[in-house]
């Protein structure tokens, strides 16, 4: 039977199963279980309420920040500084609050630092035309200075009147046990993925990395929104100093050192593919899920800890390798 | 009536002479094919009727009032929509993505509107099948042909409900069954009463599907007559010169 043109048109691509299936994300999200599965019964350790709360704890601040990173990654942009962001705003929350302020003003000062440093970086990205590697290699350096001199180098571990509400903020487990930068990262995660795919914003951050003259021309405020995503990057940067301050219970001038490496792996394993366009909120967490559960397991089954770079980068480059082949698939 | 007027219009830069006092009128329904070597001034001249170059001298009229335009979006207000060569789509971006691109469609109320997905869904398979084109709304363009592509980017100009389509050299560097595709497209748009100008380097193509060709040598003017008034072998004078005028 001849198929009509209102058929062809009706036709879906293909099945949504086909469509998990070829999804990179799903890909590592199954690895992220099995590996769960198997670390449940071949250690006593692993399936333990306490360690359960400790891994889903430790990936929430790679898991915020990779939410920001995704949204640069998928206009076509990278950013370097937010590990040392991560410093600079735990730096200024730490310094402002013992100085004797409160803790809404210790957040507020932290995250207009974010803001700030993001709209330099964007500014000179989207308007002058920087390199964004170039721009945020440089933020790299100065943020993480700047944290020193904001602190002498030296250790914060008071944070002045409102010192246990910042530690109960970071460390607490307000809801059902779970803690509570894990509820901060789902809203977070929720909120991203609901701009990514229900808005306008979200369908041109995913524009401009597909083609940006194309998006120029069609009228999108493309600085405007290149501008907007690096100053989430930082905010989220920014946000999770603030949670990870809240924690630790100090802040020194190394935290968050090399961050920014292991926040582009997870976004990269998540499915955010470095060339933009693409890219999932979801993506990040669960890339952020693995690289923890590496590093969980590692410590576990009792494998040396230098092995851990060796893992994490073996999995980043696993990931991409997988959609690497069906990119072939689909150009023969 | 003519629809949009250029009265002539002249354009520099510096000492150059891009386009020099050339004066034509396009008619709703009609296609008028412009041709030209490269550096005639054909796209000059497009890209001020588009809104990106205002001209030295001379006056743009549209339905008859006299518009300047300073700025590309200025153009597509007034329903003057451009196809570009390179097409400007995002290839990462689903068909229906591409054509509302800039114009979504929403639903809900305030600042809880979101994406509609369905409508813009719907509307886009409408709209191709009244280019009887098949394009799938939910294929992403990376996997399309080069002519679905053309559909899409000319979908784009029927969002908008244009009054004047100006195609860049859309049948350069597709296959033959494709180029077919498009021309069957353009037919399309002026059956809707849409005044199309065709920009080509491919001559049976402009002799195909074009009512009226306009040739440009050196920034001039040099014809400017019914397709049914001369012939391949007369333009291609005109275009190298070894004609003076036509």
């Amino acid at each position: 039977m001849a198929t009509t043109l209102d058929q062809t048109i009706a036709q879906k691509q293909r099945t949504l199963g086909a469509a998990i299936l070829a999804n990179q994300t799903f890909w590592v999200l199954l690895a992220v279980v099995l590996a769960c599965i198997f670390l449940s019964f071949a250690t006593d350790s692993f399936a333990t309420a306490k360690n359960l709360y400790n891994i889903t704890r430790n990936t929430t601040f790679v898991a915020i920040i990779a939410l920001g990173m995704t949204l640069v990654i998928i206009t076509g942009g990278i950013d370097l500084s937010v590990g040392s962001v991560l410093c600079l705003c735990s730096m200024v929350l730490a310094v402002v609050m013992h100085s004797g302020y409160s803790i809404e003003v210790g957040i507020a000062a932290s995250v207009a630092t974010a803001l700030l440093i993001g709209a330099f970086n964007g500014v000179l990205i989207a308007y002058v035309g920087f390199p964004p590697f170039v721009v945020t290699l440089g933020m790299l350096s100065i943020a993480r200075s700047l944290a020193m001199v904001a602190s002498n180098n030296t250790v914060v571990f008071q944070f002045g009147p409102d010192h246990d509400k910042l530690l109960a903020l970071g460390g607490g487990a307000w809801l059902f046990g779970i803690a509570n930068p894990v509820i901060y990262m789902i809203v977070l995660a929720l909120l991203t993925g609901f701009v990514l795919r229900w808005t306008r914003l979200g369908r041109y951050i995913y524009a401009i990395g597909g083609n940006e003259q194309a998006a120029t021309a069609t009228g999108i405020p493309v600085r405007l929104i290149k501008v907007g995503v690096y100053m989430i990057s930082a905010l989220s940067a920014g946000v999770a100093g603030i949670i990870q301050t809240g924690w630790l219970g100090a802040v020194t001038t190394n935290i968050g050192a090399g961050m920014e490496l292991q926040v582009i792996a997870a976004a990269v394993i998540g499915g955010a593919n470095l060339a933009g366009g693409v890219g999932t909120a979801f993506g990040a967490l669960v890339g952020a899920a693995l690289i923890e559960v590496i590093r969980n397991s590692l410590g576990l089954l009792g494998i040396n800890a230098f092995w851990q770079g060796a893992f994490i980068g073996g999995a980043t480059i696993l990931a991409v390798l997988f959609d690497r082949i069906r990119n072939f698939r689909q150009t023969e | 009536m003519a629809i949009l007027e250029l009265t002539n219009i002249s354009k520099h830069f510096g000492a150059i002479q891009a386009v020099n006092d050339v004066s034509i009128s396009l008619e709703a329904g009609q296609v008028v094919g412009l041709m030209g070597d490269n550096g005639a001034g054909k796209s000059t001249l497009v890209k001020m009727i588009a809104g990106n170059y205002r001209p030295s001298q001379g006056t743009i009229r549209l339905d008859g009032s006299e518009i300047v335009l300073h700025r590309p979006i200025e153009a597509r207000q007034h329903g003057i929509e451009i196809v570009h060569q390179d097409l400007a789509l995002c290839n990462n971006l689903t068909a229906a993505a591409n054509v509302f691109l800039g114009r979504e469609l929403r639903r809900g109320f305030g600042p809880l509107r979101v994406l509609d997905y369905k409508a813009m869904y719907r509307r886009a398979g409408e709209i191709f099948r009244e280019l009887r084109s098949e394009t799938r709304p939910r294929d992403l363009v990376r996997q399309m042909s080069g002519g679905q592509r053309q559909a899409v980017a000319i979908a784009r100009t029927m969002i908008s409900e244009a009054k004047i389509v100006l195609m860049d050299e859309p049948t350069a560097a597709i296959s033959v069954r494709q180029v077919a595709e498009v021309l069957h497209l353009i037919r399309e748009l002026r059956d809707r009463g849409i005044a199309v100008v065709l920009i080509s380097h491919r001559m049976p193509d402009v002799f195909d599907v074009a009512d009226r060709v306009v040739v440009m040598r050196r920034g001039r003017k040099v014809a400017d007559k019914p397709i049914a008034q001369t012939s391949p072998e007369e333009v291609t004078g005109l275009i190298t010169g070894a004609i003076e005028r036509g």
